[in-house]
């Protein structure tokens, strides 16, 4: 077995989570934690991550996998500490989507897919994130970027770069439990 | 200016927080309903005010409730969907943003009405944000009494979680969405049993939209006969637009369902017309998948009347001529879109977000993308054109779910309307590199 395990502090809310669905359908909870794993576990879902979810919710390991396949946002394979998700689609596109992502291409030097050689970005190109109104845009951990013009795109590479710290998906905040 | 019932509060600073929400009227809908109110009469209203769902299918939510089963010792369920993902909507990032405790409010009232002691909000993945306003929001209802145990002394108990999903367009619709609060891929179901009958857990469920559960409140706190007096015919009340593409003011209107469409579209109260002074050329007026229709066609029916933003009147003259309101998703294409390019972006998007159980979607969403890229770098023949309208036909109504007809009207409404843009692609392939087809973003900033 694997040596991943949560914190104390992840264990804590992984149960929270749990709690929240009746009993024997705790699978319910499967989702969230794969979230949550993420989040703690450098951005990604290695085998052995996904391995310790299913642990906790005592399902089969190819449960975690083919749910974690299916859905965009789980990574299956390491990404940079921020990954930067552009918006391909609809009003995006329409509003100039396609030259954010020809731009940030030039300016880190990598093509969509890749990550850069220091490890610092992702770059991906996403479906619809419901941000229509602020086109063109994209998102970088739990974060909207919109609006955007290539100097914003400039201006936000350069600060999360010097910022340097991995952006995931908040951990879900706590839920309160009736009992 | 049309009467607003969900955004009245919008701009209403702190109107995020519950004694903000409260002192503008909020949670009296609830305590009238909890104690005023059976849960039968409430249902009675809802069915009175003529609502219809919001997400995008326009069915009366009355007879929706109305069909939930309740047998004896069987836990009930309601389920929001705030899985937003139909391109061109962001209405429900709005509301609930702004306001959350409109959805709350909502979520609790219509669970009283439909005997539900648990309900879950399942929400995109990519609004982890917006889950966490709801999650203190819910916190706070829940420290004043509004959730939990024998709500506002009225012996109603209920708790209602947030559930966050994982990047998957097909979870809005609402089996998949109960697969995927179940755990699992975001696979359809097989109809019937409609969740009604068997939906989360094989229980009774209801699945309603974001905006259709907020709407309950102003139903409860006027009655559903003075709802039922806004709007026009069957189209009653008021409904969320979520305006984008190339206008001047993209943003979520709340229209009173009557605006005529010309309106909407060039009035500074809505749009405010096209931007950078050029001319309307197309619209998809309700989400990516209801079909496009060009200038003539949006502003007016094929009879001449001016079509206005209805449920009835954007489906007059059904596909041949119409289209639908679907989710208000309103994008607006100016002279300068290639349609073609267009179309070769949606079918992108439904290829990628086709779930793969069945086939003709499967196979065919792939095969439209493939063929229109082909189109669109210039490699495209006239057969490719009647091969795209053979396809689209084989997939609209052959699958499990409606993401097979979501895929295919684009396609047919695009070649119905704008056979001339496909003709030059395909017979005159140098001409389209002088094509402009979106604008450029060193534009927009110096616009």
């Amino acid at each position: 077995m694997s040596q991943i395990a949560f914190n104390e502090e992840a264990l804590k809310t992984a149960q929270r989570i749990i709690a929240r669905y009746p009993k024997g359908k705790e699978k319910s909870a499967l989702i969230p934690l794969l979230h949550l794993a993420q989040a703690e576990f450098d951005g990604w879902l290695s085998p052995e991550t996904m391995d310790y979810v299913a642990s906790l919710l005592s399902i089969q390991s190819i449960e975690a996998y083919e749910v974690a396949s299916f859905y965009s946002m789980f990574n299956l394979q390491p990404v940079g500490k921020c990954v930067l998700e552009v918006c391909r689609t609809s009003s995006c596109w329409l509003l100039g989507a396609e030259d954010v992502v020809r731009h940030i291409e030039k300016r880190l030097g990598i093509h969509v897919g890749e990550t850069t050689a220091d490890g610092m970005f992702t770059l991906k190109t996403v479906e619809c994130l419901g941000s229509c109104g602020t086109a063109p845009m994209l998102q970088c951990g739990a974060d909207y970027y919109e609006n955007l013009t290539l100097e914003k795109v400039d201006n936000l590479i350069a600060n999360l770069k010097q910022d340097g710290s991995r952006r995931t998906y908040p951990k879900p905040a706590p839920v309160k439990i009736e009992s | 200016m049309s009467r607003k019932l969900l955004l009245a509060n919008d701009h209403v600073e702190g109107i995020r927080r519950l004694d903000v929400y409260r002192k503008h009227g909020g949670y009296n809908a609830l305590e009238k309903a909890l104690k005023t109110m059976t849960p039968e009469q409430i249902v009675e209203e809802v069915k009175a005010s003529g609502l219809r769902g919001r997400g995008g299918a326009g069915f009366p939510t009355g007879m929706k409730w109305s069909f939930l089963a309740k047998p004896e010792g069987v836990a009930r369920y309601l389920v929001c969907n705030a899985d937003e993902s139909e391109p061109g909507t962001f209405k429900d990032r709005y509301l609930m943003e702004r306001i959350p405790h409109a959805l709350i409010e909502g979520m609790i009232a219509s669970s009283f009405a439909l005997g539900a002691r648990t309900s879950y909000i399942y929400i995109r993945g990519e609004y982890f944000y917006v889950a966490n306003i709801l999650e203190e929001a819910i916190a706070e209802a829940y420290e004043a009494g509004l959730l939990g145990k024998n709500i506002l002394n009225s012996g109603f108990d209920h708790d209602c979680y947030v559930q966050v999903g994982a990047g998957a367009y097909i979870c809005g619709e609402e089996t998949a969405l109960l697969e995927s609060l179940e755990g699992k891929r975001g696979n359809p179901r097989i109809k019937p049993p409609f969740p009604a009958i068997a939906g989360l857990y094989g229980c009774p469920t209801v699945v309603n939209n974001v905006e259709t559960i907020a709407a309950v409140v102003p139903i409860i706190q006027m009655t559903g006969a003075e709802y039922a007096k806004i709007g026009v015919g069957k189209s009653t009340g008021t409904k969320l637009i979520s305006a984008s593409g190339h206008i001047n003011k993209p943003g979520v209107y709340e229209i009173e369902l009557g605006v005529p469409v010309e309106e909407f579209i060039y009035s500074d109260a809505y749009c405010g017309g096209i931007r950078n002074g050029k001319q309307l050329k197309a619209v998809v007026a309700g989400g990516s998948s209801v079909p496009i229709l060009p200038a003539h066609l949006i502003l007016k029916t094929a009879s001449g009347e001016p079509r206005l933003m209805t449920y009835e009147s954007l489906s007059d003259g059904g596909f041949a001529t119409g289209t639908m309101l679907g989710s208000g998703g309103f994008i607006v294409m100016d002279e300068d879109t290639s349609i073609v390019k267009n179309l070769w972006n949606f079918s992108r998007f439904y290829h990628h977000e086709s779930c793969g159980q069945c086939s003709p979607c499967r196979e065919g969403t792939g095969w439209m993308e493939k063929i229109l890229h082909n189109i669109v770098e210039g490699h495209g023949t006239p057969e490719d054109v009647e091969l795209l309208w053979d396809i689209q036909g084989k997939i609209e109504g052959k699958t499990i779910c409606p993401l097979g007809d979501a895929a295919a009207w684009p396609v047919a409404s695009a070649i119905r309307h704008f056979k001339d843009e496909f003709m030059q692609y395909v017979t005159r392939p140098q001409s389209i590199k002088d094509v402009k087809h979106y604008y450029r973003v060193h534009q927009l900033a110096e616009a």
